[in-house]
């Protein structure tokens, strides 16, 4: 029979498959959200190839702006892997200034997307200005709402360490960043589905 | 059960019948055979002084069989009937055989509208005709349905004909029915489409060949 | 049931009853606000009942419902639209899923497996919390400007994507919302399930030796993990149509109504295992106690659980035969759905092969979990007229459907529930409670039961259409009401029928036998620990040295073997 016990970042755990059980539930977890996206995603792909017109609402989007914003969120998943590495080492001031920058990068993340909203919206099209542009903003709306999610959880974490409290559950910050990786690899998707329109 | 199905008065109704017997019968003799066997080991196993039960777990291949092979034939069964409710299928919903007469119903909320081409045989020309809830055909002929809706889902359902489609918003749907008696018989709606899908219906008249020219003559009189 | 004592001495009730991180409160919440909407369920039906029976007839006990929902106590048909809007919501979402799920799973996983809670208890406080929310939402959605919900439990659009299609406006959304919540509840529980099921087994405890109850809850939380996604993305997009503006299903807007029917079954089919799974699991576990014999084929058993999850998800179109889709599309999913049926099958084959020669005894339990098996069978049996595409042609939409989902549905949610609350009652809450009464309960429940629902099949036959207020709009539907008045009677039978079961389990709470550990003498592990278990479960960490239904093992004397007592040197006999 696998380990009972094993130690993760200093935290004890009862496991019997050796796997810790904070990082199983978050895998579990990111199932769900898998299934949730790619759904949508699903929808999207196959309602744009029973559709025409689609391609000339998508050239309004910006692509520019649009890879930026990819820039900032892989950048925010490497500042999210530096903050798990201080971790292992024993860093803590390293770990809390990785996490802050994963917490800046993520709410830039979030005034570019709003900034691109507001635009878009400006420029007379809004959620009902077709279908794709309905798809457009439930998939970046609700992509965006994980990634506020994300960012609230970096911050407690942040905090947390700040303040001294973080103490045995330094381990969290790998969980939280399995999180944030798929929030990242789920824009990964978004970015050439929507914005580079073929 | 099978008595409580309505007359039935349509050419491929009698296939459709054959296949809810054809099931009737399959199922019925498992049912028959597994409740047998269960209220009989009830009965004979029931707890009785000094008797142990036996420790088998069937996980042995000779215990397993016992189960195994009757699901082999439940396998066995349930594909059988699917290949023969296949032809049903393919004869019912497949492409729409040539057709003696074409109507469009187009389904509302509560009302059955049905346009008749008219003596031209075409749609959109001057001698259209839409009638509200009323499906006038001539007996054994066939009839061709373009089914539309003009908001939510309605479905289009003739019993007696065993007949049923959905009305979707947005496409255009094809349906066809041949029948075989002359009568009145009813169209409800089958699909929940507001607050008065209860009772929204309309009526479907099979007309012998001679009262069916009349009643174009009277619908079309310069025909 | 007193204040629980943990390291840091005695708790608040607040938290012991109220914010309590307890699998085993939490498991009673579940199960309180379960039965509280069952009972709201059951009147939802004794309306409908009574309007089929007898249309436009004031409902005896309910005059005093204000205009216009109901007019002197006569249902106008947008009320009707919404009682059978919500008593399929609350009955699938509300009852079903709490009780099978929130209630015996979370109770019973740990104590089954050895551990002292689940792996995450505050997230499952925040699962029943989200459940209570779930709840109210859905409350609230009754007294809103227009009403709840009424465009069916299934929620086809353009019906339910514009307001003015059905006249309910807030109902609507809220219906959308509740439900939202109610999958966020749910997928908390699954990933605890799961995680603690995985993880937190106890030594010895290998996944094949785990009790069927928890392959099946586990099953139950991956199909359910793995289906709702799609639903809801789904949802937020009818949401947005509702409110603002856009036509993900709106054909004029350049939608599809059929997208939500293949977002809605796409889960829904897997959903209805969701339900069916666990239930299963509750009279597996009962069926071998009171044969005093092991379950036939524990892994035949699992692996057509396995088998049951993988094709409950590329089977869903057989809800749509009719819809408008592809007509070549209904063979590939006619064929899967009877796949479907062979493990199904083998289950049924394998729980009547545990029976033979045994020596079986009839407490209640059992009395309802035979019913269960009795019921369920016909419910399976009839689900292949159903998958039978041409067949289909005809009962879809009918009362055949209603009958054979209430056969499959109603004997897992209500019969092997109540298999389940008689049997684990004396663990729950260290009471035992009454043998007479609970005899009686069964016999009037499958009794009533069987009344109700098989003059549904026939009235199916007839060509019944299904959610019509007033069978007696139709000329040929007129020879049938006496149908639907026999139904309307046993169905209000039925509903008496409960009255033993409520006074026997409030009474049993307090002033039932004083129940023992091991009441049944079973194997699984939750009958080592007190009855009730206190916090933490067990005094010490079990072991575990063989499977969950060693009966009547020719090595021992006693007819039961506990999984948790050392393997001992058998002499040569």
């Amino acid at each position: 029979m696998a380990k009972t016990h094993i130690m993760a970042a200093g935290v004890e755990t009862r496991t019997a498959t050796g796997i810790p059980t904070g990082k199983m539930g978050v895998w579990w977890f990111l199932a769900s959200e898998i299934v949730l996206f790619g759904g949508l995603i699903g929808v999207y792909i196959m309602s744009r190839l029973g559709s025409t017109g689609w391609p000339e609402m998508a050239a309004h989007l910006s692509v520019p702006i649009g890879t930026l914003n990819t820039f900032v969120l892989l950048t925010s998943s490497l500042t999210m892997v530096l903050a798990f590495a201080a971790v292992e080492k024993g860093d803590q001031k390293g770990m809390r200034t990785w996490l802050l920058w994963t917490v800046l990068l993520g709410l830039t993340f979030l005034v570019i997307k709003a900034f691109e909203w507001g635009s878009e919206i400006g420029a007379g099209f809004p959620l009902t200005a077709g279908g794709f542009w309905a798809f457009y903003y439930t998939m970046t709306g609700l992509h965006a709402l994980h990634v506020l999610g994300g960012v609230v959880v970096n911050s407690i974490l942040f905090l947390s360490a700040l303040m001294g409290l973080l103490g045995r559950n330094e381990h969290r910050v790998e969980l939280a960043g399995l999180y944030w990786h798929f929030v990242d690899v789920v824009w990964i998707f978004l970015f050439p589905l929507l914005y580079l329109s073929w | 059960m099978l008595s409580w199905l309505p007359e039935n008065v349509s050419t491929y109704g009698g296939d459709i019948d054959s296949m809810i017997s054809l099931i009737y019968y399959v199922v019925g003799a498992w049912f028959l055979l597994t409740y047998g066997a269960m209220i009989l080991f009830l009965i004979l196993y029931r707890r009785r002084e000094g008797r142990r039960a036996t420790y088998i777990t069937g996980e042995r291949l000779g215990e397993a069989a016992w189960i195994l092979v009757p699901c082999v034939i439940v396998l066995g069964l349930d594909l059988w009937m699917d290949f023969r409710g296949a032809e049903v299928w393919a004869k019912v919903m497949g492409r729409v055989p040539p057709s003696d007469l074409r109507v469009q119903v187009t389904a509302k909320q509560f009302n059955w509208e049905i346009l008749y081409p008219g003596p031209d045989g075409q749609f959109g020309t001057e001698d259209d005709l839409l009638l509200e809830n009323e499906l006038h055909v001539p007996v054994n002929k066939v009839v061709a349905v373009v089914l539309k809706s003009k908001d939510v889902i309605h479905s289009f359902f003739l019993p007696h004909l065993r007949l049923k489609q959905d009305a979707v918003p947005g496409r255009e749907i094809k349906a066809w029915f041949e029948a075989t008696k002359p009568g009145q018989y009813e169209i409800p709606c089958a699909e929940l489409c507001g607050f008065g899908h209860s009772g929204m219906k309309g009526w479907l008249h099979v007309y012998p060949a001679e009262e069916y020219q009349q009643w174009v003559k009277a619908r079309w009189p310069s025909s | 049931m007193s204040a629980r004592v943990g390291v840091e001495g005695p708790v608040s009730f607040w938290r012991t009853y109220v914010f309590s991180t307890d699998h085993k409160t939490i498991a009673k919440q579940y199960l309180a606000i379960g039965l509280s909407w069952a009972i709201v369920g059951g009147l939802l039906a004794y309306l409908m009942r009574w309007q089929l029976a007898y249309p436009e007839t004031p409902v005896p006990g309910f005059g005093w419902v204000p205009e216009p929902h109901m007019v002197t106590g006569i249902i106008p048909p947008e009320f009707y639209n919404m009682l059978v809007t919500m008593h399929g919501t609350i009955m699938v979402f509300f009852v079903a899923m709490p009780i099978l799920l929130g209630a015996f799973g979370n109770f019973l996983i740990p104590l089954m497996i050895g551990a002292q809670d689940m792996a995450f208890p505050r997230l499952n406080m925040l699962s029943v919390w989200t459940f209570a929310l779930s709840s109210l939402v859905l409350l609230i959605s009754f007294f809103v400007p227009g009403g709840a919900a009424a465009a069916g439990w299934t929620g086809y659009p353009p019906l339910s994507a514009k307001a003015i299609y059905t006249g309910v406006d807030w109902g609507l959304n809220l219906w959308i919302l509740a439900l939202a919540l109610e999958f966020a509840s749910f997928l908390m529980g699954g990933i605890n399930f799961l995680t603690t099921t995985v993880n937190l087994r106890a030594p010895g405890l290998s996944m094949f030796r785990l009790p069927l109850l928890v392959w099946m809850q586990i099953t139950a939380a991956v199909l359910f993990m793995l289906s709702v996604g799609p639903l809801i993305a789904g949802a937020v997009m009818l949401l947005l149509d509702r409110v603002a503006g856009t036509s993900f299903y709106l054909p004029e807007g350049g939608g599809d109504p059929l997208l939500w029917q293949h977002l809605f079954w796409f889960f829904g089919h897997p959903e209805v295992y969701v339900i069916l799974l666990p239930g299963l699991g509750i009279i597996l576990e009962i069926l071998p106690v009171f044969s005093r014999k092991p379950i036939f084929g524990y892994r035949p058993f699992i692996y057509s659980t396995i088998a049951v999850g993988i094709l409950s998800f590329i089977v869903w179109a057989h809800h749509q035969f009719l819809s408008g889709m592809d007509p070549r599309l209904a063979m590939p999913f006619s064929i899967t759905t009877i796949l479907i049926s062979v493990p199904f099958a083998l289950m049924v084959f394998a729980m009547i092969a545990t029976l033979w020669r045994g020596s079986i005894r009839f407490p209640t339990p059992m009395l309802f979990t035979l019913g269960t098996l009795a019921v369920f069978l016909i419910g399976g049996l009839t689900g292949i007229f159903n998958g039978s595409a041409p067949v289909d042609i005809y009962i879809h939409d009918t009362y055949f459907v209603v009958s054979h989902f209430h056969y499959t549905l109603v004997a897992v949610t209500f019969f092997a529930s109540f298999a389940g609350l008689y049997f684990w009652f004396p663990k729950m809450f260290g009471r035992m409670m009454n043998e007479t009464l609970g005899k009686i309960h069964f016999w009037l429940t499958f009794l009533f039961f069987n009344a109700v629902f098989i003059p549904m099949f026939l009235l199916g036959a007839g060509g019944m259409m299904r959610r019509i207020a007033n069978p007696m709009q139709y000329d040929f539907l007129q020879p049938l009401q006496p149908m639907n008045v026999f139904a309307t009677i046993a169905s209000i039978l039925l509903l008496l029928g409960q009255i033993p079961f409520v006074i026997n389990f409030f009474w049993s709470l307090f002033a039932g036998k004083v129940a023992e550990r091991n009441p049944w003498q079973a194997n699984t592990l939750e009958w080592t620990a007190p009855s009730p278990p206190p916090h933490g479960n067990f005094e010490t960490v079990p072991v575990v040295y063989r499977g969950p239904y060693e009966y009547s093992h020719p090595s021992v004397t006693e007819d039961w073997l506990p999984q948790d007592r050392p393997a001992v040197p058998t002499a040569v006999s």
